[in-house]
């Protein structure tokens, strides 16, 4: 920098001229306008606004000018400079603005594209149905008794009152077990071992009833979900392995009205508010008074009947679906299970989860719940 | 029971206008399982009259003899000319009555009748069979040939009584009564409130000395006896049509008459009897028990072996029935094909102990209308009157004579009374019936009923199910209607919700499904065969089963003892069907003898039983813990657009251990082990800590290829299974919840060189350890081995990161950490790091 020359008087100096800063300027506006990338951008913005362009430039000349015309030329200096600094943010913004919207653009990807690399798995559909209906109870206070598959004689049968020779206890019906000094050997096969070791696969969930009651002071309010045993052999609508649910409650004062009551709330639970049962007198050794209960069919609501333009595959058109049976506890087994039957009296129920399944999710073939083909059952996810 | 409801009003005055449907209705309120109506001629149309064969000309040039008749069907046909037929039936002759359908009728089944070509002729019409006409078997093997006396132009439908409503009834065992009409009238007539008029009621002759000699030895087995004879029965004569009809619509076929009015009054009275040949019976009928090994050829000709407990009924000879069960062949009533028919008959109608007749029924698998009558238990008091009406038909119908001689041996007994508060059916029902009703409705169903606020009542003879006083209540309550029973919803006390073990057992379902498994509930039945197959040593524990006496399958005698083998077959069952990538899970019960079983005692009924006695049942079972179990094969991960799939592998199988472990809040320790059907230098046994104690639980890994072959598996199929119910012993109760530091982390990584045998397992537990508390996790994150490193080396690289609750770490801080954790992980394991 050199010292000012107090012998040169300029009266003008031509790169200061109004005329020169705005052509300095508007050029590096048209500059940034032009420029259509970042690159090019940046390229403009060292060549308009970097210490050798014009503009800078310029401004060095200021300090050349008399101080009766710095004020003068600063100030048209600077605001040039002022918009040139303003239009290339401006330019800058909406370029970068465009650079994003292309590079989005370019990372789109094809959101259809399938995804299965560790297939979903699912709980069975009979667990989850049996649950469900547990936690109908279990939320009303009831609780979830459980006992053993392979059990004595004396649950199944006798503190059920079924006589020594009631028809249920043949053969025909319930696999025994061999005496355990047969079990030890191979060859321990023999219709002559029938049922000599008291102990059998447990035909229903009835005996955890007995044990319930046993091993609780009344009230007893449970519910007893399970696998019973039958000798049927497999087919569309048998299975010599199969799930029951059955209910208990022993209290002072129940009565076939409370029995009715809670059949009614578990259908409404599980199939809706405007939902019932009715009752059909029937025969069980263990209860007395006994019913068969029947549920209004979920699907006609009872309209299928003698309807022909409504027929319901649900119900064949009943109007009612077959559930179970159910009914007082036969004050003979309260006797057995060590319940005073002057004080307390109570009502069970028990049905089949198979069957609910089947009329629920229009299960036709008994084989599809029992073989384990991951088709049928996958679809039933974690929860019914 | 099958009920023509045509009969059923001979007892009852139904509504005229009451359809089966509406009986059926009326009866399934009052608690008898009427599961169909079937509707005899439904769509059936004349003309169908009786006609006269008048000649025959038999045809010979068709494969089979074919008969072109003339028969007189009178005015039917509408000229009174001979009807010409074509017939194939040949059990016919010249003067015969038959039955002629003619054309313009409809049979059952929607077949019109119309005149039309056949072999040779024109056929307007057919001669009926009693097929053709839905009658059921006759045992005619041909076309129904009708006794003379009826008239030719008489309408069929009616002579046959071709149109009716039979209900078919499943009777539960408490209501042996409606194994008859007589019973299901009374149910009947309380149901529409109208009168019964009670067949059993006949004049009965006093019992005299003069009868057929008896002689009853086990009044306990036999405690009545009745003993008609009726003689100079024309053995020539057949059941009329009435009868016939009745008998079929009610599902028995008529044989003769003698038997036909035996299974007629049976049916209408619910008696049982049996009509012997009395010229093949020599001397006096007795009834006493068998004795051991005798023999007895039954009606059905069957060569039976006695048992001591069989109740008899003899003659001099020997035994001559099977007594309420099936009567013997050599005192059998002769068919009149025969040379000598029956003429003379004694009738027996007795009282049998129901527990010996069902015994004897099963003993022989030899269930009768008998036996099933007299094992539900039948009306002891209609006995005479079952005999008397059987007197009264076949001298009706055969022509007989009555002999004045009535046997009776009778066991005196009392009528049963059971006395009840007058308010107990309202209790048990939650309604307020009130005395009357109760009163009223314990007279309809036949009981004597006295007293005020506790009635005494005596329950009818027919009514042996009748014995406590819930039974009264129920009677009460089912004919006021169960469907007007209230609703009311008792309250229970809170619960404690599930248990431990319960919810275990569902987080571990959620969790495993979670994971990709799908749940199989197999069956668990297994054999031997399948434990050879999955390389159980001879002295595995598992080998010992509890056997079944009669399972489904020779091949599957037992119960599971692992959960394997069920998984496994569904495994291989989906692979077959075509799905390849597969993981299955299972959860439930093994069974597990003790080596201490004894045979369960049967303990009293009329008391609880004691602590001890249940404890000595329980003892008597097999230890039946709850299992869980998984098997894998095929991808774990699929390939597709996001790059390669990845096969299932042992390690997949140990993390569901973990999985389910972590469900428990349980640690669990892996170690190597080598155990049938694993893979021996793949497998894992699982260990927790019970009460302190390391307890094994189970094992996981890859299975053995000979087990895979053996089992025809897809190749690397791999299982887990471990016992739940130790798992959830393993337990530790609540959660306490950790503490968050908020000082920042510093990691630090370390590779190590170590044996290749060395169990990564050790490796870490030292650098765990030697790190000390400033560890706050360890995480492997990278294995290899190489030539470098040297032969049988391998390399664990490791992060570590370390954190203070109270401060920042400082640089030596987690690097003196580190450097303590290699030396312990050195001196332990012979590691060292890397490049040192």
């Amino acid at each position: 920098m050199s010292a000012p020359n107090k012998s040169y008087d300029p009266v003008e100096v031509e790169a200061l001229k109004p005329e020169q800063i705005e052509r300095m300027r508007d050029e590096a506006l048209a500059a940034f306008a032009a420029a259509d990338s970042l690159d090019a951008l940046h390229e403009a913005k060292v060549a308009h606004t970097g210490p050798t362009s014009p503009l800078a430039l310029a401004n060095r000349e200021i300090g050349a000018l008399p101080p009766h015309a710095k004020a003068d030329a600063g100030k048209r200096v600077g605001q040039a400079r002022g918009a040139v600094n303003k239009g290339l943010a401006a330019r800058q913004v909406e370029l970068e603005a465009e650079r994003d919207a292309r590079v989005l653009v370019e990372e789109a990807v094809d959101v259809t594209l399938p995804y299965d690399r560790v297939p979903a798995g699912a709980r069975h559909p009979l667990t989850t149905m049996m649950e469900r209906v547990a936690d109908v109870f279990v939320s009303m206070g009831y609780e979830i008794a459980e006992g053993p598959e392979v059990e004595a004689e004396w649950f199944n049968f006798d503190a059920l009152n079924f006589g020594p020779d009631h028809p249920a206890r043949q053969m025909q019906d319930t696999f025994f077990v061999q005496t355990a000094s047969n079990s030890g050997s191979a060859a321990g096969k023999g219709a002559d071992s029938d049922g000599e070791s008291g102990v059998v696969l447990r035909t229903h969930t009835s005996p955890v009833q007995a044990r319930a009651m046993l091993d609780r002071e009344p009230p007893v309010y449970v519910v007893c979900p399970g696998r019973v045993f039958r000798t049927d052999e497999l087919d569309a609508t048998h299975t010599p392995v199969f799930h029951q649910i059955e209910l208990l409650a022993v209290d002072e004062g129940l009565t076939m009205a409370d029995l009715k009551g809670t059949l009614d709330h578990m259908v409404q639970s599980l199939f809706g508010a405007d939902m019932k049962t009715r009752l059909r007198p029937n025969y069980f050794p263990f209860t007395e008074p006994s019913a068969e209960m029947d549920m209004l069919c979920y699907v006609c609501k009872g309209e299928s009947v003698g309807n022909p333009d409504r027929s319901c595959r649900t119900c064949s058109s009943e109007g009612w679906i077959e559930l179970g049976g159910c009914g007082m506890v036969n004050p003979r087994v309260l006797t057995a299970c060590g319940v005073d039957p002057e004080k307390y009296s109570g009502f069970a129920f028990g049905f089949g989860i198979e069957r609910m399944l089947m009329f629920r999710h229009n299960v036709e073939d008994m084989r599809d719940m029992v073989e384990g083909d991951v088709r049928f059952t996958r679809p039933f996810g974690m929860e019914i | 029971m099958r009920v023509p409801l045509s009969w059923l009003r001979e007892y009852v005055d139904l509504p005229a206008t009451e359809t089966g449907r509406d009986v059926q209705a009326k009866l399934i309120a009052a608690g008898l399982e009427v599961e169909t109506v079937e509707q005899l001629g439904e769509g059936l149309k004349g003309p169908l009259v009786v006609g006269k064969v008048l000649t025959i000309e038999e045809l010979t040039e068709f494969k089979k003899p074919i008969r072109f008749c003339t028969v007189d069907v009178g005015q039917a046909n509408g000229t009174g000319e001979p009807q010409e037929l074509i017939c194939g039936a040949r059990n016919f002759a010249v003067g015969d009555k038959v039955v002629v359908v003619l054309p313009g009728a409809v049979l059952p089944g929607g077949f019109e009748i119309s005149a039309r070509k056949t072999y040779g002729r024109t056929s307007h019409g057919m001669i009926c069979s009693s097929d053709e006409l839905g009658m059921g078997d006759d045992g005619s093997k041909g076309i129904i040939v009708l006794p003379p006396q009826h008239e030719v132009g008489t309408d069929a439908i009616e002579l046959l009584e071709l149109v009716d409503e039979v209900l078919d009834i499943a009777v539960t065992p408490d209501r042996g009564y409606c194994l008859s009409l007589r019973g299901v009238a009374r149910e009947a007539a309380i149901a529409y409130g109208v009168p019964l008029r009670d067949p059993a009621l006949l004049d009965v002759p006093a019992p005299n000395e003069f009868g057929y000699p008896v002689e009853v030895s086990d009044p306990l087995g036999c405690d009545r006896f009745t003993a008609r004879t009726v003689t100079g029965l024309d053995p020539e004569t057949r059941s009329p049509i009435w009868l016939r009809r009745r008998l079929q619509k009610a599902g028995m076929r008529p044989v003769s008459l003698a038997v036909d009015i035996t299974n007629y009054v049976m049916l209408e009275l619910g008696q049982p009897l049996h009509a012997y040949d009395r010229s093949r019976v020599q001397g006096a009928i007795g009834v006493r028990r068998a004795e051991p090994g005798e023999k007895l050829t039954t009606l059905d000709g069957v060569v039976r072996t006695l048992d001591a407990e069989d109740l008899l009924i003899t003659d001099d000879r020997g035994p001559i029935g099977l007594a309420g069960v099936m009567g013997g062949a050599n005192t059998e009533i002769a068919d009149h094909e025969d040379e000598a028919g029956t003429t003379e008959v004694v009738i027996e109608a007795a009282h049998f102990d129901p527990v010996s007749i069902a015994r004897t029924a099963r003993r022989h698998k030899l269930a009768s209308e008998a036996s099933k009558r007299f094992e539900r238990g039948i009306d002891p008091l209609a006995a005479s009157a079952a005999a008397q009406r059987t007197v009264d038909l076949l001298m009706l119908l055969a022509g007989g004579t009555a002999e004045a001689g009535v046997t009776e041996v009778i066991a005196p007994s009392a009528p049963r009374t059971i006395t009840i508060p007058a308010d107990h059916p309202d209790k048990v029902a939650g309604v307020a019936y009130g005395r009357e009703t109760v009163v009223r409705r314990l007279q309809q169903i036949g009981c004597d009923v006295y007293g005020q606020d506790r009635l005494t009542v005596t329950v009818p003879s027919w009514r042996p199910d009748l014995t406590d006083p819930n039974d009264l209540a129920e009677e009460v309550i089912r004919l006021e209607g169960y469907e007007n029973l209230p609703s009311t919803l008792p309250k229970p006390p809170a619960g404690l919700g599930l248990t431990d073990r319960q919810r275990l057992h569902r987080r571990v379902g959620r969790a495993l499904a979670g994971a990709g498994y799908v749940e199989a509930l197999n069956y668990p039945f297994i054999g031997t065969e399948v434990l050879d197959q999955l390389g159980l040593d001879a002295d595995d524990p598992r080998r010992a089963l509890v056997k079944l006496v009669n399972p489904l399958s020779d091949e599957e005698p037992a119960m599971r003892t692992t959960l394997l083998p069920g998984l496994l077959g569904a495994l291989r069952r989906n692979d077959g069907r075509g799905s390849h990538d597969l993981a299955l899970f299972e959860t439930g019960l093994v069974f597990r003898p003790t080596g201490e079983e004894h045979t369960a005692e049967r303990l009293p009924v009329d008391r609880r039983p004691t602590d001890e006695e249940v404890a000595g049942i329980n003892s008597a079972l097999p230890r039946q813990p709850r299992r869980v179990a998984i098997v894998l094969a095929g991808a774990r991960e699929q390939a597709g657009w996001w790059g390669k799939g990845r096969p299932a592998d042992w390690a997949d199988a140990v993390e569901a251990a973990r999985t389910v472990a972590r469900e428990a809040g349980v640690e669990l320790t892996v170690r190597a082990d080598q155990h049938a059907p694993w893979h021996p230098g793949r497998c894992a046994a699982l260990y927790v800590a019970v009460n302190g104690e390391e307890t094994l639980v189970g094992h996981a890994g890859e299975l053995h290829p000979r087990v895979i072959k053996a089992l025809h598996l897809p190749e690397r199929s791999c299982a887990m299974e471990v016992e739940l119910d130790l798992i959830e012993q393993a337990g530790t109760g609540a959660l306490q919840a950790p503490r968050i530091s908020t000082f920042p982390v510093a990691t630090q990584d370390v590779a190590l060189v170590v044996s290749r045998d060395v169990p990564t397992a050790d490796v870490e537990a030292a650098l765990r350890e030697g790190a000390g508390e400033l560890l706050e996790s360890i995480r492997l994150f990278d294995v290899y081995e190489s030539k470098q490193l040297g032969e049988g080396r391998k390399s664990l690289a490791y992060a570590l990161r370390f954190r203070a609750d109270d401060r920042t770490l400082t640089v030596e801080e987690a690097s003196a950490a580190r450097d303590a954790a290699i030396t312990l992980a050195g001196e332990r394991t012979g590691a060292v790091l890397r490049g040192a």
